[in-house]
């Protein structure tokens, strides 16, 4: 066992964990934030993704011991971080996620929001392929890639005050407009 | 994964003196960059280091500064997120930026760095798979000669026929870069060509020179580059990320319409990076046109010697040299 001094979501925490378990390890089984998902466990999927110093890594393919002195961010860090920010409700990009109906099993989701919240504050007007770009490393089995890439530039034309692109299977109207909510059927 | 001491070393020389010295056995000490594949590595137990030694804590070793000669060193540690996002580097020296862009996913290039993206092993399903005693891990066989080889070697297979994973190390080649090593009798220069190895020439188990007991400290490349024209192009199954099935290294110094020289090195095809010299002599004096694109293909893949699932990787890497110098051309 080896004493770790992390900084997770904001707190300083202490916790002992053997020295070869991986930041996801000590994450989900000694802290409890079970939000990072351990998917593969070896760097295919994306699942585990979480924010080390503002940039995505795999919390599977990092050593929690060399992650001391590090800010780590995950899924469950976005919405106080946000709030403490000033902002309201969830963060944007979980609230647009949730609108676009980007998620049906929502294993990909916590590691996804992460680089798309990655990306945005790198870059707040990125592109349609710089977004796929982005999120190149997170896999979703349930393939619903489509709306996760909407569901990003819902979040763009939002803090643009741009009016968002209504998506291909919505011609004419736009279910995602806050300001117009769409006429029936739509959730 | 196994439990294993991990070393926290301050400088270059405390990293050196925790590596294995000489005669004792390689096995047991592993150095840590990124980690992005020892830590896969070390989960299929593939490995099982009694000792990782962490380079992340040796300052020094991150960033890149021009030389005395013009040249450019980048240091092992820089991570490949950070080439890829640096501007100086992206108007002098593209195919680097592009190859390093071209790696595995955002996350991955957060944390991998330039040093293990050049000494990571091999992806081939049978290295892989922690339950086939393959050639590469001490076995009598490679599997892939009669078995799955659709992602093996086509040119300087044999008795192992992995495919060398990097794409940096292509790129790398092609700019006639030079890796620095340090071991416990200072440093040696070896060319980047001259540093990866073929498992017919070197040792089986490996991929390149280097030993147990040394680390690559940086990578020089050399003067005058930023006025050559340079792309790295690879082909993946899946476009968001993967191993490349083929990729081409090009870089051309042009005089007007022709070709001075020339650098041409393959990805994806062989067991170390794959270069063309004798493609790389064809093209000189050429202007970049349909004949010259054919003959250069047709050059490069002469040798080939494709396995039972892997021959349409000849028409494709064929098709990329021409695409590349076509991208040149313009
Ligand atoms: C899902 C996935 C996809 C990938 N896709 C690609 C791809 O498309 N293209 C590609 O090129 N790579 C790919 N990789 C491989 C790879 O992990 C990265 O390219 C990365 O650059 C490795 O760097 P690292 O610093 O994390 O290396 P580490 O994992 O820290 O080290 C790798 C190896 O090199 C040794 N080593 C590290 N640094 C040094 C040094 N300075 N001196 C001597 N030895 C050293 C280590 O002991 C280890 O054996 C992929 C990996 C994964 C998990
Ligand atoms: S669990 Fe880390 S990448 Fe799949
Ligand atoms: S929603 Fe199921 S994996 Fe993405």
């Amino acid at each position: 066992m080896r004493v770790l001094h992390l900084c997770v979501n904001g707190d300083r925490l202490e916790v002992a964990a053997p020295p070869h378990w991986t930041l996801l390890e000590v994450l989900r089984y000694k802290l409890g934030l079970t939000g990072s998902k351990q998917g593969c466990d070896k760097g295919d999927c994306g699942a585990c993704t979480v924010l080390v110093d503002g940039k995505p890594v795999l919390a599977c393919l990092t050593l929690a011991a060399l992650s001391e002195g590090r800010e780590i961010t995950t899924i469950e860090g976005l919405m106080p971080a946000h709030r403490q920010a000033g902002g309201e409700g969830a963060d944007p990009v979980q609230e647009a996620f949730d609108r676009c109906g980007a998620l049906q099993c929502g294993f990909c989701q916590p590691g996804m929001m992460l680089s798309a919240r990655a990306l945005l504050n790198d870059n707040p007007t990125p592109s349609p392929a710089e977004i796929k770009h982005a999120l190149s490393g997170n896999l979703c089995r349930c393939t619903g890639y489509t709306q996760i890439v909407q569901a990003v530039e819902l979040c763009v034309a939002e803090s643009t005050s741009k009016k968002p692109r209504s998506p291909a299977w919505a011609p004419g109207v736009n279910p995602w407009s806050r300001a117009e909510p769409a006429s029936g059927g739509q959730d | 994964m196994k439990s294993f001491e991990l070393v926290m070393p301050k400088t270059l020389d405390e990293a050196i003196a925790a590596l294995p010295e000489s005669g004792q056995p390689t096995e047991r000490v592993r150095v840590l960059a990124g980690g992005q594949d020892l830590l896969g590595e070390m989960k299929e137990s593939l490995v099982t280091p009694e000792r990782v030694v962490n380079l992340k804590t040796v300052p020094g070793i991150e960033g890149h500064e021009p030389t005395a000669e013009g040249g450019l060193r980048i240091g092992a540690l820089t991570r490949l997120i950070d080439l890829e996002r640096d501007e100086g580097l992206q108007g002098s020296h593209p195919m680097l930026v592009e190859a390093a862009a071209a790696v595995a996913t955002p996350q991955i290039r957060s944390m991998g760095t330039l040093g293990g993206n050049l000494c990571q092993r091999p992806r081939c399903f049978y290295y892989r798979n922690p339950h086939s005693p393959c050639l590469k891990k001490g076995g009598t066989e490679c599997f892939s000669y009669g078995g799955l080889n659709k992602y093996n070697a086509i040119l300087g297979g044999g008795p192992s026929y992995i495919v060398h994973p990097s794409d940096v190390a292509p790129a790398l080649v092609s700019y006639d870069a030079v890796f620095t090593l340090l071991g416990p009798a200072g440093e040696r220069e070896v060319p980047a060509d001259s540093f990866f190895t073929l498992p017919s020439s070197g040792e089986v188990t490996r991929e390149n020179v280097l030993a147990a007991n040394e680390i690559v400290t940086a990578v020089t490349l050399p003067a005058g580059r930023e006025a050559w024209k340079a792309t790295y192009l690879k082909v993946r199954e899946r476009d968001s990320f993967d191993f490349a099935l083929s990729a081409v290294a090009l870089a051309l110094k042009m005089n007007g319409d022709l070709i001075e020289q020339a650098r041409l090195t393959l990805g994806g095809v062989a067991p170390k990076p794959w270069r063309c010299t004798s493609t790389e002599e064809l093209l000189v004096g050429r202007k970049i046109d349909e004949e010259t694109c054919r003959l250069a293909g047709e050059d490069a893949l002469r040798m080939a010697e494709p396995l039972e699932q892997n021959g349409y990787k000849v028409p494709m890497t064929q098709g990329l040299i021409r695409r590349a110098l076509q991208a040149l051309a313009s």
